[in-house]
């Protein structure tokens, strides 16, 4: 069975994983025809699958609503992230460890 | 408004001021932290009584406005307040207050009544007196129509916005038309989303308040640097503040806003409301705006809301003094992991075992439970965790909603 993704408005441009996706196959769920896709990034649960190219500067759309704008050339299938997506609001978090979230070490702890 | 003869009813307890509760707590309330060694030794081991307070020792009238609050909140049938004796916060006026409610209410000074070991045996007497005049509370019947339920979600990852927060939202609107009351809050989990909220104004004043309070929330996590999202999130697969609005937003349902209320304030009329627990401006700037989910719970049951839901995707094993806390979750593994903790799994929608409408009735059947005394599991597992903070917030006038 191949991995699933959910969209939730016909206007998004990212899949939330379902569950963990490995590159390959994805089958696309929700409000969006079942479009089968390919995955290029490990993509874990929980977290964003683009559902088509987005270029720099372009927002993000889910819920059908900008969730940010992408910070580097995001191609479909790829993993949307902190590494390419960021707030239009809060400037910190793209400073943030993308596996776990945390803050900078240095910005605390010394 | 809610049908009698369709609607399901349960037996709660009727209130001096009219108000219904779904438990008959006493409530002890300690007015510095220097007395909240004996005000917790109190309470401890004794069924039914729950303990809160405020640390601080100078005035903030927001946090008095607050534990006043909750001192006369349906659920709560009599107060004990303790103080150090030289603090700001008066606990002979506390209890005054509550008595003017119908309550019965006592205060003590730990200065005055010998030190630790005899001001503990002194509240242990009164609170087993209250305890047994709460004994003869008059029981009454309950509807939908006379609950307020509150929401707050933490812990929040992607099934949160897809699962958790939709079933609540689909609740809250089967509340409201119920002739219930809803309570959601997180104003500052509302980034990006302005024309949205405006869109859900019941009318155009309303919506004015709706656009203050944001505007409002913006100014002060920007002054703050401070958005509310947390490693967990960004973890669990949200990426930036408006995504985890999204997700936030979906607990409020789909009905009208009737209107914002502070901290202390309580509904006027039944619907859905927002509660904004953002500081106003203020010559010192102080109280994040949502330190911690406890804090924003505590919030919630200062609007009289008789039990909280709590939507949690990565886990949580927090509880509430004074209202049960139910806690939710989006995420199956989440549920399967801390099954101990958590009530109710809202995943199955995900999996597709239920649908957004069947997860929601099913939710609906758990409150009528835990309303009619079942305990909800950080209930039965003793959790009373709460958060009192300095913050400051405009006295709140008569015409928005009943003073507390």
């Amino acid at each position: 069975m191949p991995a699933e993704a959910f969209a939730i408005d016909p206007a998004d441009n990212v899949a939330t994983a379902l569950g963990d996706i490995e590159p390959g196959a994805v089958s696309v769920l929700g409000v969006s025809p079942a479009a089968p896709m390919e995955s290029i990034d490990s993509i874990r649960a929980g977290h964003k699958l683009a559902l088509c190219d987005i270029g720099v500067g372009q927002r993000v759309i889910k819920y059908g609503v900008a969730i940010g704008l992408a910070t580097r050339p995001i191609p479909r299938g790829g993993w949307v992230h902190l590494h390419n997506l960021a707030s239009q609001y809060d400037e910190a978090s793209s400073a943030l460890d993308l596996d776990t979230g945390a803050p900078p070490a240095e910005d605390h702890y010394v | 408004m809610s049908d009698p003869r369709v609607d399901e009813t349960w037996r709660g307890y009727l209130r001096q001021d009219g108000r219904k509760g779904v438990r008959n707590l006493v409530l002890v309330v300690y007015t510095v932290e220097c007395a909240s060694f004996v005000a917790q030794a109190i309470g401890r081991d004794k069924e039914g009584v729950h303990v809160i307070g405020f640390p601080g020792c100078y005035d903030n009238a927001y946090a008095i406005r607050l534990m006043l609050a909750l001192a006369r909140h349906p659920n709560v049938g009599a107060v004990l307040a303790v103080g150090l004796g030289c603090e700001y916060t008066q606990a002979s006026r506390i209890a005054e207050t509550v008595r003017e409610s119908g309550r019965p209410a006592e205060s003590m000074l730990i200065q005055e009544s010998g030190g630790t070991t005899s001001s503990i045996e002194a509240g242990k007497r009164l609170v087993d007196e209250m305890k047994a005049q709460l004994a003869d509370t008059p029981r009454v019947g309950m509807r939908w129509a006379d609950l307020t339920i509150g929401c707050e979600c933490g812990g929040s990852d992607a099934t949160s916005g897809l699962a958790g927060n939709p079933v609540v939202g689909h609740a809250y609107d089967m509340l409201v038309d119920a002739g219930g009351t809803a309570v959601f809050e997180e104003i500052v989990e509302l980034v990006g989303l302005k024309d949205i909220l405006l869109q859900r104004a019941r009318n155009q004043e309303v919506e004015k308040a709706l656009g203050e309070a944001y505007d409002k929330a913006i100014r002060y996590c920007r002054r703050v640097r401070q958005w509310s999202a947390s490693p967990g999130n960004f973890a669990g697969g949200l990426t930036t503040i408006e995504e985890k609005s999204l997700g936030a937003f979906a607990k409020s349902g789909s009905r009208p806003i009737e209107g914002v209320l502070k901290v202390g304030q309580r509904p006027e009329h039944p619907g859905l409301w927002l509660l904004d627990s953002v500081p106003d401006e203020h010559f010192m700037q102080f109280g994040y705006t949502n330190p911690n989910d406890s804090e924003g719970i505590v919030d919630l049951i200062a609007t009289g809301a008789q039990i909280v839901l709590f939507v949690t995707g990565r886990g949580s094993v927090i509880g509430s003094p004074i209202a049960p806390l139910i806690k939710i979750t989006g995420n199956t593994q989440t549920y399967e992991k801390l099954k101990e903790d958590m009530d109710f799994n809202a995943g199955t929608v995900l999996t597709g075992e239920k649908s957004l409408a069947e997860s929601a009735a099913e939710l609906k059947r758990l409150i009528r439970r835990v309303a009619s005394g079942e305990p909800s599991k950080p209930e039965a597992l003793g959790h009373r965790e709460f958060f009192i903070p300095y913050k400051h917030q405009d006295t709140p006038t008569l015409t928005i909603g009943c003073k507390a």
